[in-house]
């Protein structure tokens, strides 16, 4: 059973009278465990419909199912716990919280869960060193370099071990070196551990680490097609 | 999220705005150290003037001429000149009024004191020599005058320790001539240091007979008061009913609503002076309320820009699992741990005021001042603050809460 069914799925944003479509019905489903590829132009709607996907917002027409459930199922405190438990972001800027270590940004998302306190310091330790930054644990977030910091927030998405992965242009900041390792171990996520991730990206060559590319264009799906060649971003470091 | 969470959450992020933190509780500060400093010196002032109050001694009572003044308009009816010497005749007659131990007349003026070169403005007050009784105050050099200097209207004056160390300085006084008003009065009597006894500060008088300071000092024939002393406190309010019945006769008066004097006893004034201070008081701490209002206004336009300079905190946040209520919880917090920091500090700075303004009173003034801190002012000064914080901290709250936590993470 797929873990997100998209159909038909709307959104308009309605400001001051005037009526923008963004997306214009776009239907398809991911299986768990899969890694889809969300590529597009800027203002194609990729980044619209990952806010749909991640209940960052709320779609205007058409039906968005997670988990079986369709999303006006899920009340506003089921929403917040769905993004805690379950969903885990990563972002193009980082957001980490300025002047606060990197282990307490990463048990952030811990304060909003029901996880009991004296496991936080232990998850989070995991979750540091499973991106490899355990040597930066009590640095704060402003003495990271840019890959660390991605790191940092792909170790709080982590944190609460959610189903699905939302990254958003996640190495859109980043030098190529640094954008390799995040793409490595954003590949591991779906590899080693098993969780779903939906990646956004307007590069093809970033796209192409994922087993499956949606390309969008003017809020409607252009294409969805399984990527034959794919990027192992590990073999770099291989070599 | 846990209480202890959101508090540390809070704490955090004013951390993160140490010097902006600190200003905006500035109004508040400042208004609770207005309400402590003025309730402290208020409940001072309160006890000072109680104590001066007590002063008068539980046994004294005091006739005054004219009607109890009720209120703006009565005053135009006080008649001034209704107390005579027949009334005092007839209060002193045991047949009319029964325990009263003490009696005198009493005449008061601020006149010119002079002696050589030296001229002073000073309190004279018109006595019978019983008013050494009833105040308990006895010449330290020399002795009061007598029941005859009274009949005699002599030109005689007791004076006080300060009236004396200013007119005479190191030099003796006793049988020099001063001049009251450009009258000669022999100084026969130095009252030792006592400073205020019931109505009057003692080193601060002349005394003259009464019959003299009303003819050739005032030129009148009434009195200013009547101070009387009852023989035991059990006995006072019997003694006044008898006073009221006996001036009512003499005075042809059958209705009290009439009368023309009124008697005030230590309890009477003890009352009144309670309430003028408490509504003092009130007024006062109103008006550094307004202070406080000005100061919650602050605190919710900081709070504001607060909430939009960290929508992106905000939106991550809730990307991360904040729900609304948590996002309140902690914008809230922030406010109120503000605004009680605002009251803590307020009322340790309105303490310390307090403090030094005792200080000030009590030595540079010489005033039988006691530093009182009522509970009552910084339960007062807890819980306003913190309730300013709950009120203009909610608006500001309530944006940061229902922001989409997509646009908070959008906004540049």
């Amino acid at each position: 059973m797929a873990i997100i069914e998209v159909k038909d799925l709307e959104k308009t944003y309605y400001n001051d009278g005037v009526d923008t479509p963004v997306l214009h019905g776009v239907s398809f489903s991911v299986k768990p465990g899969e890694f889809v590829a969300i590529m597009g132009p800027s203002g194609s709607g990729k980044s619209t419909l990952l806010h749909l996907l991640g209940f960052l917002d709320e779609h205007t027409g058409g039906e968005y199912r997670f988990d079986g459930k369709t999303a006006d199922e899920y009340s506003k405190e089921e929403i917040s716990k769905v993004r805690n438990k379950k969903f885990g972001f990563v972002f193009q800027a980082f957001n980490l919280l300025a002047r606060t270590t990197v282990l307490e940004n990463v048990k952030l998302p811990l304060l909003y869960s029901d996880t009991p306190e004296e496991k936080w310091d232990d998850l989070a330790r995991q979750a540091i060193e499973s991106v490899g930054l355990s040597h930066r644990l009590d640095h704060e977030s402003s003495q990271l370099s840019g890959g660390e910091k991605q790191r940092v927030a792909i170790a709080r998405a982590l944190v609460n071990d959610p189903l699905v992965v939302f990254a958003d242009e996640p190495t859109g900041n980043l030098d190529s070196k640094s954008g390799k390792v995040v793409m490595d171990i954003i590949q591991q996520l779906s590899e080693k551990h098993g969780k779903t991730v939906i990646l956004i990206t307007h590069e093809t060559y970033t796209a192409e680490h994922a087993e499956r590319i949606i390309t969008m264009r003017d809020g409607n799906i252009e294409s969805d097609k399984r990527v034959e060649h794919r990027h192992i971003a590990r073999d770099h470091f291989k070599k | 999220m846990t209480i202890r969470h959101s508090l540390k959450t809070a704490l955090n992020g004013l951390q993160a705005h140490r010097s902006r933190s600190l200003l905006t509780i500035l109004g508040i500060v400042i208004g609770i150290t207005a309400i402590i400093l003025v309730m402290s010196v208020g409940r001072g002032a309160e006890d000072l003037i109680l104590n001066q109050v007590r002063g008068l001694g539980s046994r004294t009572i005091i006739i005054a001429p004219g009607r109890e003044p009720t209120g703006p308009s009565s005053f135009a009816e006080i008649s001034t000149d209704s107390l005579k010497l027949k009334d005092v005749e007839a209060l002193k007659n045991k047949a009319n009024v029964q325990g009263l131990k003490e009696l005198t007349p009493a005449v008061m003026q601020v006149s010119t004191v002079a002696f050589e070169n030296e001229s002073v403005r000073k309190n004279v007050l018109g006595a019978s020599e019983l008013i050494a009784k009833i105040l308990d105050i006895y010449p330290r050099e020399g002795s009061f005058f007598t029941d005859e200097d009274i009949r005699q209207k002599a030109s005689v004056a007791i004076i006080g320790s300060e009236v004396k160390e200013k007119l005479f300085g190191a030099s003796d006084a006793l049988g020099e001539k001063i001049k009251i008003k450009g009258r000669s009065f022999r100084v026969v009597g130095v009252l030792p240091p006592k400073g205020q006894v019931a109505l009057f500060n003692v080193d601060d008088i002349v005394v003259v007979p009464y019959s003299t300071a009303q003819q050739y000092l005032m030129g009148i024939n009434y009195f200013n008061m009547i101070l009387a002393q009852s023989e035991s406190e059990d006995a006072v309010p019997r003694v006044v009913r008898d006073i009221e019945l006996t001036l009512r006769e003499t005075h042809n008066i059958d209705d009290p609503e009439k009368d023309d004097f009124h008697v005030t006893t230590q309890a009477d004034a003890a009352e009144r002076v309670s309430a003028i201070t408490s509504i003092l008081t009130i007024l006062l701490v109103s008006v550094a309320a307004i202070s406080l209002v000005v100061g919650g206004i602050g605190i919710m336009n900081i709070m504001l820009v607060s909430v939009t300079e960290r929508t992106r905190e905000i939106g991550l946040r809730k990307a991360l699992g904040a729900t609304e209520k948590d996002v309140l919880t902690q914008f809230l917090m922030e406010a109120v741990i503000l605004t009680a920091l605002g009251g803590i500090v307020g009322i340790l700075l309105g303490v310390g005021f307090s403090f030094i303004a005792s200080l000030v009173l009590s030595k540079i003034f010489l005033l039988q001042w006691v530093f009182t801190v009522p509970l009552s002012a910084v339960l007062l000064g807890l819980g306003v603050s913190t309730a300013i914080g709950l009120t203009f901290g909610l608006y500001p709250a309530r944006q940061a809460s229902l922001k989409s936590p997509m646009e908070a993470l959008r906004y540049e």
